[in-house]
Formats: C-alpha cells, sequence, structure tokens
C-alpha cells in the first residue's frame, strides 16, 4: 500500500504553501531511509522504546461478557493500555524519534481530544525536546485532564480561538506555525492525513497494532476474524488496526464514524451535525490532501460534530477514503446516543471504560453482531478517563437506556 | 503581451491585496475601486476560503468577515463584475474552491478558469496548490489566456525552482520571509536572497509578505523587484474600520492614500535603481 507518490487513487498528494514544500520532501527523504529502510536502526530503536516506554505489545482479550451476549467471540485490542491511555503514542513516539534522527529541535502538534497532544508531550519529555501543541478553546474546555497532562509533561498548550475553537482550526493554526519556522521543527501531525508523506508514515507508525492483534488472534482464537471494527475520526488508529489485514480478503474491515446527532446537513450554517466524513463527505482539498471532507457545494469546508473530540474533524486519511471507494472497507456510523449506551455498556460488561471514540464502534457491535460473523475483533483505541465529565454531562442530558444512576454526581457538580 | 505583463513592464507595479467582499459586498467594490485611485497596477483579490493556511491573522480575519458577510464563488464572480476598475485583476484563493466549482462533468478548474475569465480575471495566485499538483489548472488558464502565478519562498531551492520556472506566469510571487501574510516593521534579508535565486528568470518579480510603507516598497524595488504585492497592511486599515465603526467612505479614503503612498515608495525605488543599478546596501 506504500506509495512513492503519495497518492491513493484519486486521494493523497501534496497541498500546501511553497514555503513548507521543501520541509515535506526532506521529510519524504526521512521516512524512506530511516522507517522504510531502517537506516542507522531507526525502526529497531522505535519498536525498543515502543515496549520499554510505551508497554507494548497490549493485550489481546477475549471478552468473555460480550461474547456470551451476542453468542459469539468478541476480542478485545486493548490501545487503552498504551502509556498514555490510547494508539496515539505509537505515531507521536515515532515522529519525535525521527524528528530527532532528522537534527530538528523543537516539535509542534495539534490536538482534538488532547490524545495526541498528550501523547506528544510524553513522546517529547522522553526524547527530551521542546513541544508546543496548538488545541481549540472549545476542546480545551472538554479536556481539561488532557490539557493538565500536557502541561505536567513540559509542553506549552496553544488555545486557538478562531472558527468554532476545535480540531480542524487547530490543524490550521499549526500548519500556520511550521510554515514561519519549518526549518528547525517538526509538525507532528496526529493522524493519517496532510500531505505525503504523513498518511503513509503515521499508518507505519500504527501498523503495530494490527501486527500484533493479527498474531495475538490466531494463537487464541486459532485463526483470523471475521470482522474487525474500529472507530474513524482523521483514521490512525482505523489505519492502524486494519494495514495488516488489508491483504486477507476474508476479513470483513469496518470503520466506525461519529454519526453525531443527524446525517443531516444545514448547509446555510455550513454546520454538519456529524463528522461521518467516510459516509456522507465529497472529495476535496482539505489540510494538503485530496481526500473525502464534509464540505458545502461551494467547497468551503463545515463545521463538524461529535460527542467525543477526538472523532470531530471535517476530513479523513485519504487511504482510509480510497479503501472504502474499493470497497475493501465498510464505512458505517453510529450516533452519540448509542456511541454513550456503548460506553456505558463496555464499562459494564467488561469493566473496560473505553474512550468516547472507541465507544462508537463498540456500539456497532452490540446493533449488527449478527452480521460481522463468528470471531470479532474490536479495536479500544483509547481509554474513557479523559471523557468522564463529557460522558456526566452528556448522559445526565439526555435519555441514555443503560446509563447506572448518576444523578448525584451530576447535581453535585460533576468532577469540580 | 498579456495585461499584466504590460502592467510590470511600466513598471515597477503595485500590487494591492483585498478580500473580495470584506467586510460586506458594497463597501469591499468601493475599497478596491479606492486601490486603483492610489495607483494600484494589478490587484490581487481574495476569494475567501474557510481554511486559509497560507494567511496570518490579519487575512484570516479578513477571509472570516467576507464569508460571514455572505461571499461565495458565485457571488465573487458578480463581484467582479460589479467592480468599476480597469487595472488587471488576479484571483488569489485556494485549491478546494476551484475543485468544486461548477456542476457535474463540468466541475473543477476548467469550470472555474472558464467563469473567471468571462468576468474579466486574468490571473490567478493559490498558495496551497505547488507546481506538483498544478498540471489541471496550468492547461486550463493555458486554455483561456490566464495567468498563473506561483510563489517562491525563502526555503525554495534548487530543482524546485527549476520547477516553478518552468510553470510560473504573469509575475512569480516572492515571499519576502517564513511564516504567513502579515505586516511587519522591517524587511528581512532573505528578500535579496531569494530574489538573487532567480535573478536571471524570465518573468517579472514581485515580492510580498510582510510589506507595510512606502519606504519598505522603495526597499523592495531597490533590491531588483520589479512590484510590490501589499495585503496585510491594507487589509488592516478595513479591519480598523470595522472596529471603530467608520463610515465606508472614510474608509475607502485612507486606502487610496496607503495605496498611494506604497506606490510611491515604489516609484522612487525604481528611481534610486535607476541611478545606481547595482547600490551598495547597509
Amino acid at each position: 500500500m506504500s506509495s512513492h507518490t503519495g497518492k491513493f487513487g484519486e486521494y493523497g498528494g501534496q497541498y500546501v504553501p511553497e514555503a513548507l514544500m521543501p520541509a515535506i520532501e526532506e521529510l519524504e527523504d526521512a521516512y524512506q531511509r530511516y522507517v522504510l529502510e531502517n537506516e542507522d536502526g531507526f525502526m529497531d530503536d522505535f519498536r525498543a522504546r515502543l515496549a520499554d516506554f510505551g508497554g507494548r505489545p497490549t493485550p489481546l482479550q477475549h471478552a468473555k461478557r460480550l461474547s456470551e451476549r451476542y453468542d459469539r467471540d468478541v476480542y478485545l485490542k486493548r490501545e487503552d493500555l498504551l502509556h498514555g491511555g490510547a494508539h496515539k503514542l505509537n505515531n507521536a513516539l515515532g515522529q519525535v524519534l525521527l524528528a530527532k534522527y532528522m537534527g530538528k529541535e523543537r516539535i509542534i502538534a495539534e490536538t482534538g481530544a488532547g490524545q495526541h497532544g498528550t501523547a506528544t508531550a510524553m513522546a517529547c519529555a522522553h526524547l527530551g525536546m521542546p513541544c508546543e501543541v496548538y488545541m481549540g478553546r472549545r476542546d480545551i474546555n472538554r479536556q481539561r485532564p488532557n490539557v493538565f497532562r500536557m502541561r505536567l509533561n513540559g509542553a506549552e498548550v496553544n488555545p486557538v480561538t478562531v472558527g468554532r475553537g476545535t480540531l480542524k482550526e487547530a490543524i490550521s493554526e499549526t500548519m500556520r506555525d511550521w510554515a514561519t519556522n519549518v526549518e528547525d521543527t517538526h509538525y507532528v501531525i496526529g493522524s493519517v492525513v496532510g500531505p505525503h508523506p504523513f498518511p503513509a508514515m503515521v499508518r507505519d507508525f500504527q501498523r503495530v497494532i494490527s501486527e500484533e492483534a493479527r498474531e495475538q488472534i490466531r494463537e487464541k482464537a486459532g485463526r483470523l476474524p471475521d470482522s474487525v471494527l474500529t472507530c474513524a475520526g482523521g483514521g490512525s488508529n482505523t489505519m492502524g488496526v486494519f494495514a495488516e489485514f488489508i491483504p486477507d480478503d476474508d476479513v470483513d474491515l469496518y470503520a466506525v464514524e461519529a454519526g453525531g446527532s443527524s446525517l443531516e446537513v444545514d448547509e446555510e450554517a455550513g454546520v454538519a451535525p456529524n463528522s461521518a466524513t467516510l459516509s456522507t463527505g465529497t472529495e476535496g482539498v482539505l489540510h494538503g490532501s485530496r481526500t473525502r471532507v464534509l464540505q458545502d457545494r461551494d467547497g468551503q469546508i463545515m463545521e463538524s460534530h461529535s460527542v467525543s473530540a477526538g472523532l470531530d474533524y471535517a476530513g479523513v486519511g485519504p487511504e482510509l477514503a480510497d479503501l472504502v471507494d474499493r470497497g475493501r472497507v465498510t464505512a458505517v456510523n453510529v450516533d452519540d446516543d448509542h456511541a454513550l449506551e456503548g460506553f456505558h455498556r463496555l464499562s459494564q460488561l467488561e469493566g473496560v471504560i473505553p474512550a468516547l471514540e472507541s465507544a462508537h464502534a463498540a456500539a456497532y457491535v452490540e446493533e449488527n453482531h449478527e452480521d460481522l460473523g463468528e470471531v470479532i475483533l474490536l479495536n479500544i483505541s483509547g481509554r474513557g478517563d479523559k471523557d468522564l465529565e463529557t460522558v456526566l454531562e452528556e448522559t445526565h442530558g439526555r435519555d441514555i437506556e443503560n446509563a447506572p444512576e448518576i444523578e448525584t454526581f451530576a447535581e453535585t457538580g460533576g468532577f469540580q | 503581451m498579456s495585461r499584466i505583463a504590460e502592467a510590470f513592464a511600466d513598471g515597477p507595479a503595485f500590487v494591492p491585496y483585498l478580500a473580495a467582499g470584506d467586510p460586506n459586498y458594497e463597501a469591499s467594490l468601493s475599497y478596491v475601486e479606492a486601490l486603483e485611485r492610489g495607483g494600484a497596477d494589478v490587484i490581487e483579490l481574495g476569494l475567501p476560503f474557510s481554511e486559509p493556511i497560507a494567511e496570518g491573522p490579519t487575512i484570516q480575519s479578513a477571509i472570516v468577515r467576507a464569508l460571514e458577510g455572505g461571499m461565495t464563488p458565485t457571488r465573487f464572480f458578480e463581484f467582479v463584475e460589479d467592480l468599476d476598475v480597469d487595472v488587471p485583476l488576479v484571483c488569489m484563493t485556494y485549491y478546494n474552491l476551484i475543485y468544486q466549482f461548477g456542476e457535474g462533468e463540468e466541475k473543477g478548474p476548467e469550470a472555474f478558469v472558464r467563469r473567471a475569465a468571462e468576468v474579466g480575471i486574468e490571473g490567478f495566485v493559490v498558495p496551497d496548490l505547488p507546481a506538483e499538483e498544478a498540471a489541471p489548472l496550468r492547461e486550463a488558464c493555458d486554455a483561456h489566456d490566464c495567468e498563473l502565478v506561483f510563489i517562491v519562498a525563502p526555503t525554495t531551492r534548487g530543482e524546485r525552482l527549476e520547477r516553478i520556472m518552468s510553470q510560473v506566469s504573469g509575475y512569480v510571487y516572492v515571499q519576502a520571509r517564513l511564516g504567513t501574510t502579515g505586516a511587519r516593521a522591517d524587511l528581512s534579508d532573505q528578500t535579496d536572497e531569494s530574489l538573487a535565486r532567480i535573478a536571471e528568470w524570465d518573468v517579472p518579480k514581485a515580492v510580498g509578505f510582510g510589506i507595510s510603507s512606502g519606504d519598505h516598497a522603495q526597499r523592495v524595488i531597490e533590491a531588483g523587484a520589479d512590484g510590490v504585492i501589499v495585503g496585510s497592511a491594507l487589509v488592516d486599515i478595513v479591519a480598523k474600520g470595522v472596529e471603530r465603526g467608520d463610515p465606508p467612505v472614510t474608509v475607502a479614503s485612507r486606502l487610496e492614500s496607503k495605496a498611494r503612498e506604497l506606490k510611491e515608495g515604489a516609484l522612487r525605488g525604481a528611481a534610486g535603481s535607476n541611478e545606481q543599478p547595482h547600490p551598495e546596501r547597509t
């Protein structure tokens, strides 16, 4: 799947200001040498750090009570147990280490839910690199524990107030910083998005999820799964858990998007009340690559929505968009209410409190398990600690049928 | 010779930028017209895109105001038709708007350039479209006798320079320093170095990014540029007008005198260059 032209079918490419092009060419060269050819033992260094610092391999857990409930075998790939609580460290550590090998002196990143910012801040502290993270003002408010974790690791967090103050604006702002400081700074993009080589490179850093999962499920189930499911925002955990299964034609791959409150779009207001880019988006050019995006008829990018900040993005990785077009990956979506139900169910039945992002995929299994075969692999991309305040607020504010009694918490002001 | 080439041949060219529709359609028309009265030789008109990744805060805010004022690609072309100016117009926008323009089979760069040429646009600057991805737009521009301007950054070197040189037409936009657009108090050495790298190119060189005064304009022309591009310093006048609630006629007259200052600076620079072809710089 690796592509030297940076194209995945019609998608991909490099649509960035001229000032950034030399840095991108330099990065292409570094990706080729260090990542693909393991020059100076880069990949060995990366894998050793993922093990010692990151805690890999993460377990593949047979989810006993879910399996009983659905009368089939459900396995959870526990990326929530990776250091930092999400798959994000795989990529952040890879890129910060690469920047170090390239002789860069400063790291910048953007973050939505704060997981990527946290992972980047941790990787920077681990490797001794200065780090600045751009984060939408709105996301800062709804993901405060992660903001604090970034600060604890010594990163600067720069609030982005333009637009609606979410990931889309934070990415644009980080690109501006990069364009100003490109000579000594590396921009750690948080997903399989952006100009080539980012989509391919980030996938290769995340590929470790499916390398492990494929081995582990063979050991535990004695065979490959019938289906692999995971949530899809930008698509980094998605590509990570799919990558090694793509050649396995008998394994169905499901990318579960955030259906938000509705799939209908308000063209007039320029708002999509969802983040279901693969399901409802159209081809366009955003943040450096040609891909599927949520946009109005004129090509203005829409504000997206999801109860989960990590999925709240108007674009998606170009490779994932191409895999969906080619029919190798099925794009489906789950709305906010069902995602909350999925969150509570996994917490109650398995003792795993998932990120709201991952809860979307769990909810899809609940509704559709009969179509997913006998052996189901569900990627838990991250843990839900960062989402507790959101879950409290959103569960209290609406009718989620399997939610526990939480009135007392809500009335006493939650965790504040 | 294209009208843009003529504007530079009569040089030094003063090339101001405003976002079309900032802060609203009617006021913006009068602002663009004021630039011509102030001495503009070519005008860059911004067609606002929601994710302007190459712009600094000043122009980004202008784009937000223009979008909130209802500017769209369709309105933009009406805007150009309604403008009463004689100087050549260049459309500055981001690729997604070009890519999405039109319907069905007709959608894309060809439809966009055809419509733009109909209303009198003679060139394009697309900051997120590097030479590698520009072939479809280049073809459309050739088909409709439009110029495609590319940006040369301080980081652009080697093969990239060749690639840009083979595609650029109208003028080359020399980015004075790294970063995004925005007025600055001084000019960087990067300008001189960038100009030196492309000294042999057979296309006019216009320097932009950070030019905010007549003195800057003078220095850029003295350094060997054929033109100066000024955006943020003008957009700033519009922004201050919005902030203070000044009537559009007042803002238009401020824009006109700022334009005059910049044009006169450029002229002084050219006069200086003529007397001293290779001035010693301190």
